[in-house]
């Protein structure tokens, strides 16, 4: 047996040498995003264009790179330009007569464009930005605002404060190492120097030596290399993104996700590597299960325990480790971006695990309808496998393990483990019951420890830092981060990465910039079709497995979607339910039956012929399946419309006493109306309805005969005069 | 046994590679989406070939057919145009662009045009929620479509025919 330590040596030494023959550091390095959400807001053509500018320019220092989708969705595309000791600028929204300006001014010119630049708040050009670390282990007196105190020692200091920009971050992952509670953490741009410091003193050194005399402070700087500290150091100075704390997606928009070099050189196949030199699967086991680490999945089982089970209960010699990329909440799209942005951290996870358990042989399985995702993982399995870290013999140690990927094919029950593994033998995707668990009995009847991918990516990074590190993070029975896919009706959709215990006001307002058009928040759905609507009044809940449990909702898998009081409730409640009732795999009563007869009723709600008994009706029908139903599916399918019958009761009571509908969208309660003084009888929407219900000649007043409406909105859709009101 | 059709032969290297592996009966469904990705539906000639290449019962090959919504079991339009009905295009007001196609191409959801043009799908999320609503039209994405697009969407598809052609 030879030996994966010198292994893993001499691979990254070969990538870092291959690094700096490429002279890379010394290149402008233009980075675009392509990941499927980059590419529906158009990042292809304006990677051609960049390529063609470059050609045409004839310069071989400057080089194009692309990277996963960092999750700042609503600014997409999103391009980075990397100048050798300069700030790394983001530019947002990118098109292709930009990219020509970004090219001549800033590219040739050397000008930053500043109108273009993500999170525009930057109109300044500053020569330094400092993001500090507000997590609230990491300071020494709770009562100052480091913001406000670096501020002020500034404009003690007589600098400018036009040249600083100072930034609220999150966590920075420093903590597990410093003394909690004592030291304040910042981080200085575009040197990307970390100081830390006790005291003001310190402080005002700090300033008088950096920015005055432009030399580093050694004495308060700190070298620890933090997990972070890349995606810090280039988007540490963002908004949206210094708020939160990067562990999973720590790499996501920052390598190239189809480059094992650019993973390798992020530490990537480190955590690997030691634990094959460690040789002991039982300590591996060990110290995810102190880490504290839970499936993120949904159900929030101690992934540590899993894998024990997989081990204790058994003498079966075959074994098998699956990763659950079905990803079917109908909203949430955290582990698509993962496995487009960062796929070897994944197969690195679960090789890691496979190891753990002693399991030869694993499966991705993954949705087909995400065809980037499957093919940068096909990618990543095969240079794996070609650099010998997947297959025979891995690093060396003896140690057999390869990975296939199986297609799901649209069946949202298939991501519940039991399905999902009649899936992968080729079969229809009905649930059974268990026990047997599948880590008992699993594909082929053989153990099999099924983990979702974010739990998956998790696992190199508590390995290479430790479980006390990792178990720091978080809550005291949730550790560690949480991706939530942010949508709806809020200014900045896209991923969001938090340590567990952070408030859902945090998420929206801080991070999520609050809701569209200033509009008032109604509720925040979390948890997909399982899991339920957390009303305005809650949203000072923290995420963490127990307290969303506790009033109604469920962590889930990450999505969360923003309604606000345009969105009715009754149709977001009808809406999941129609979902569920869709993907009712059929096999049992309860869920197939029941889930029907809530959605007629409902039905009926919101078409205005409900009766005040059918809110009982729903609840104890609901409650029925929940106890009854063989699945997970069925078992919270009623979640959605209970908690929103809790929640909001008297909006449904509207509909069936009063008849109306309070967000004006169930269409069976509403009238469109045209308003005679605002209408200039341009006949646009006559022309436009589709069943001619509009009359009214050219420059008079328009009627719509309400008979013979179908209430499709397009006569409110055209008018350019607002003269058609919905009531 | 008739075989009145031939399988593509990159589909039929494939089952045959599946043959030779363990649990060969588990590929069935990567075969039905070679099968639908080559063919763009799954007629029931070739299902009956894969049951038989892939010594599997008929029934279980129909089954697993009809199960899954991915799985088409009618030929489609030249432009499939597939609206997603994810939570997040919900949200979006997805409803009132599926609206919009339906009275735009005189169709329903799952129906396709008498002149073979369109067809039209719904397709569970495809994961670009924060650009909602999201549609694709043979597997090209467009974001943020709202109502009013939607002729003008259409159009500019009709306009590309004489050139792919
Ligand atoms: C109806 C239903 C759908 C599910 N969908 C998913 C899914 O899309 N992704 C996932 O990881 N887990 C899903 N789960 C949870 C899985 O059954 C399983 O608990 C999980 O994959 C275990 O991994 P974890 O322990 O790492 O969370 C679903 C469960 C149910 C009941
Ligand atoms: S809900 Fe439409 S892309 Fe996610």
């Amino acid at each position: 047996m030879g030996n994966p330590g010198s292994f893993y040596k001499q691979l990254s030494e070969s990538y870092h040498s291959e690094y700096i023959r490429s002279g890379l550091l010394k290149k402008i390095i233009i980075q675009v995003g392509s990941a499927t959400c980059e590419k529906a807001a158009g990042s292809d053509l304006v990677w051609q264009e960049f390529n063609k500018l470059i050609r045409a320019s004839g310069r071989d220092d400057i080089v194009i790179k692309q990277t996963g989708c960092t999750g700042r969705c609503a600014r997409e595309p999103i391009v980075g330009v990397f100048s050798p000791n300069q700030i790394p600028i983001k530019y947002e929204k990118i098109t292709v007569p930009k990219v020509q300006t970004i090219f001549q001014d800033h590219i040739i010119g050397g000008q930053t464009v500043p109108e273009l630049v993500l999170d525009k708040k930057t109109q300044k050009r500053y020569d330094w930005v400092i993001t500090t670390c507000s997590s609230r282990r990491c300071h020494f007196d709770k009562e100052t605002d480091l913001k406000i105190l670096l501020q002020d020692h500034l404009e003690k200091n007589d600098l400018d404060p036009d040249t600083v920009r100072v930034f609220h971050g999150g966590c920075m992952g420093l903590c597990g190492r410093e003394k909690v509670g004592k030291q304040h953490i910042m981080m200085i741009f575009p040197e990307k120097i970390i100081y830390r410091f006790e005291t003001e003193s310190q402080l005002d050194e700090i300033i008088q030596s950096h920015f005055k005399s432009k030399t580093i402070a050694q004495k308060y700087q700190t070298k620890t290399d933090f997990i972070t500290e890349q995606f810090f150091s280039l988007y540490g100075d963002v908004a949206f993104f210094n708020k939160q704390t990067r562990l999973t997606l720590r790499n996501c928009g920052l390598i190239d996700p189809e480059s094992l070099g650019d993973y390798i050189r992020n530490k990537g196949y480190e955590a690997l590597s030691r634990i094959l030199e460690q040789n002991n699967p039982e300590k591996v086991i060990e110290q995810v299960m102190a880490s504290g680490l839970r499936g993120r999945g949904g159900g929030g089982y101690p992934t540590g325990q899993k894998w024990k089970n997989a081990v204790t209960y058994t003498q079966d010699p075959q074994k098998y480790i699956v990763c659950n990329a079905d990803e079917g909440d109908p909203g949430a799209f955290m582990d698509r971006s993962a496995l487009e942005g960062d796929p070897f951290i994944i197969i690195e996870g679960m090789t890691i695990g496979a190891y753990a358990i002693g399991a030869s042989q694993g499966y991705i399985y993954v949705r087909a309808e995400y065809p980037l995702a499957i093919q940068r993982l096909e990618n990543a399995i095969e240079k794996a496998r070609k650099n010998n870290l997947l297959g025979k013999n891995i690093m060396n140690s003896g140690f057999n393990f390869d990975v296939e990927i199986r297609l799901g094919a649209g069946a949202f029950v298939c991501g519940e483990e039991t399905a999902l593994m009649y899936s992968i033998e080729g079969k229809r995707g009905q649930p059974r019951i268990r026990p047997p668990y599948p880590t008992q009995s699993g594909l082929w009847g053989h153990p099999t420890v099924i983990n979702n991918v974010e739990t998956l990516a998790n696992i190199p990074t508590i390995l290479l830092y430790g479980a006390d590190w990792f178990s720091q993070i978080g809550t005291p029975k949730s550790k560690g981060t949480k991706v939530f896919a942010l949508a709806g009706n809020v200014k900045n959709t896209g991923l969001v990465e938090v340590p567990m215990g952070t408030t859902l006001r945090e998420i929206i307002f801080d991070i999520g910039g609050g809701l569209l058009e200033g509009r008032r928040l109604k509720a925040v759905q979390t948890g997909g079709p399982s899991g339920g609507c957390i009303p305005e009044s809650q949203i000072d809940t923290t995420v963490d497995y127990e307290s969303l449990a506790q009033i109604g909702s469920i962590m889930g898998s990450g999505g969360m979607i923003i309604l606000d009081d345009r969105d009715c409730i009754v149709a977001t409640a009808k809406y999941f339910l129609e979902f569920t009732q869709n993907e009712s795999c059929g096999k049992c009563v309860p869920c197939r039956e029941g889930t029907l007869r809530m959605l007629e009723i409902l039905e009926r709600i919101s078409e205005g012929n409900g009766v005040p008994e059918d809110l009982d009706k729903l609840e104890r029908l609901g409650n029925l399946i929940k106890k009854t139903s063989l699945c997970g599916l069925g078992q919270t399918a009623p979640n959605p419309v209970l908690s929103a019958l809790k929640n909001f009761r008297d909006e449904f009571l509207l509909h069936i006493d009063e008849k109306t509908c309070p967000a004006k969208k169930c269409s069976k309660l509403i009238k469109y109306q045209i308003i005679p003084d605002k209408c200039t009888g341009c006949t646009l929407c006559a022309r436009r309805c589709p069943v001619s219900c509009i009359t009214g000649k050219s420059r008079q007043v328009h009627i719509i005969q309400q008979e013979k409406c179908i209430k499709c909105g397009e006569c409110y859709n055209v008018c350019k005069f607002d003269a058609v009101s919905i009531i | 046994m008739k075989q009145s059709i031939e399988l593509d032969s990159k589909i039929s290297n494939f089952i045959e590679s599946c043959l030779q592996k363990p649990n060969h009966k588990s590929y069935l469904i990567a075969v039905l989406h070679k099968i639908q990705q080559h063919y763009g539906y799954l007629s029931l000639e070739h299902m009956n070939m894969v049951a038989h290449r892939l010594q599997v019962p008929t029934s279980m090959v129909s089954g697993v057919a009809t199960f899954y919504h991915y799985f088409r079991l009618k030929p489609r339009g030249k432009y499939a145009i597939s609206i997603c009905l994810g939570t997040a295009c919900f949200v979006k007001g997805a409803d009132k662009v599926l609206e919009a196609f339906e009275t735009e191409l005189g169709i329903k959801m799952g129906e396709t045009t008498p002149d073979g043009l369109f067809s039209l799908e719904n397709s569970r999320c495809l994961g670009v929620c924060a650009l909602a609503p999201v549609i694709t039209i043979n597997e090209r994405i467009f974001s943020k479509v709202t109502a009013q697009n939607v002729p003008g969407l259409i159009n500019k598809v009709k306009m590309e025919i004489p050139m792919t052609e």
